[in-house]
């Protein structure tokens, strides 16, 4: 207990994760909480790739994590983008009225 | 001793504010949890001698993707509690898949057998850990790396594209064609008659 190893950061990851998978049920109607638990995913998957990073003497991980940063970034960019002008034609940003493209 | 403390502090302020990210009524107070999270997590990143990603995470999350964030819920003139109804009857639903997923995790790493951890290579101690990454940013991996700035440059065209509004309705001052006029596109000089006038077609 007295000594942090890699499982204890493997642990918190885990829960940070869950947390992001059950935000999605949580707020399955609105988008943006959507993507902020996504947000919080990444981020426990950074938190993994840090600590294996960290504890296997290895910087691979932090190389990665930069990858997953910049893909994060882009993927909110575009997400709240397409939020934006879904707002503007609908006036609404429900996930229920997305499915418009069905047909 | 202060690093175990650290840590465990640092990660009961992570969990909480995740918590509170996905369970808070008002949006706004999410964007303002998750920042708090990303700063909590940046902490740990210290911790772990990842001080680059650190204050990268600080710089990216919460200097751009999370004011990105606070822009768009304030700027979107929605009815949020709305959003809200009927959310209730997911949670047994949720709460059964979240279980599920950790208890598999965890069980995952008590039975994942620690590797063998080789020896410390000597680039991660002998200099700071902001040469040591771009040691090998620039050279192990510098193909996924321009690949990522391509992903970058991809993601704001996109998203200029998908925000941009041309306006027909709108007066508005196009220095193009001010510029492009010609004086005798809009001119004529002639010479006047006497008795004929001048043709005005």
């Amino acid at each position: 207990m007295l000594e942090i190893s890699l499982f204890h950061y493997l642990t918190l990851a885990a829960i940070l994760f869950t947390m992001g998978v059950f935000g999605i049920f949580l707020n399955r109607k609105n988008v943006i909480v959507i993507l902020m638990s996504i947000e919080l995913m990444l981020l426990a998957v950074n938190i993994n790739f840090v600590a294996f990073s960290s504890f296997l003497h290895d910087l691979g991980g932090q190389v990665f994590t930069m990858f997953i940063l910049t893909v994060a970034a882009a993927e909110a960019a575009i997400g709240l983008a397409i939020l934006v002008s879904f707002f503007r034609n609908k006036g609404s940003i429900a996930v229920e009225d997305i499915s418009s493209l069905k047909g | 001793m202060i690093g175990v403390i650290a840590f465990y502090l640092f990660s009961f302020v992570l969990l909480l504010s995740a918590f509170f990210v996905i369970t808070s009524r008002n949006p706004v107070y999410s964007v303002l949890f998750l920042i708090l999270a990303f700063f909590n997590a940046a902490g740990l990143f210290v911790l772990l001698g990842a001080e680059f990603i650190a204050m990268i995470l600080v710089i990216v999350y919460v200097g751009a993707v999370a004011v990105l964030f606070l822009f768009v819920v304030m700027m979107l003139d929605v009815n949020f509690s709305d959003l809200r109804k009927g959310a209730m009857q997911y949670v047994p639903f949720g709460l059964l898949m979240g279980g599920g997923l950790l208890a598999e995790l965890v069980l995952l790493y008590r039975a994942w057998p620690v590797p063998h951890v080789p020896e410390p290579v000597d680039v991660t101690l002998s200099v700071d850990n902001t040469s040591a990454l771009g040691a090998v940013l620039y050279t192990d991996y510098v193909f996924p790396f321009q690949v990522s700035g391509l992903i970058l440059l991809v993601a704001m065209i996109g998203a200029i594209v998908l925000t941009l509004r041309v306006r027909s309705s709108v007066l508005r001052q196009k220095v193009g064609d001010q510029v492009a006029r010609k004086s005798g596109d809009v001119m004529k000089i002639e010479k006047v008659l006497k008795g004929a006038g001048v043709d005005h077609a």
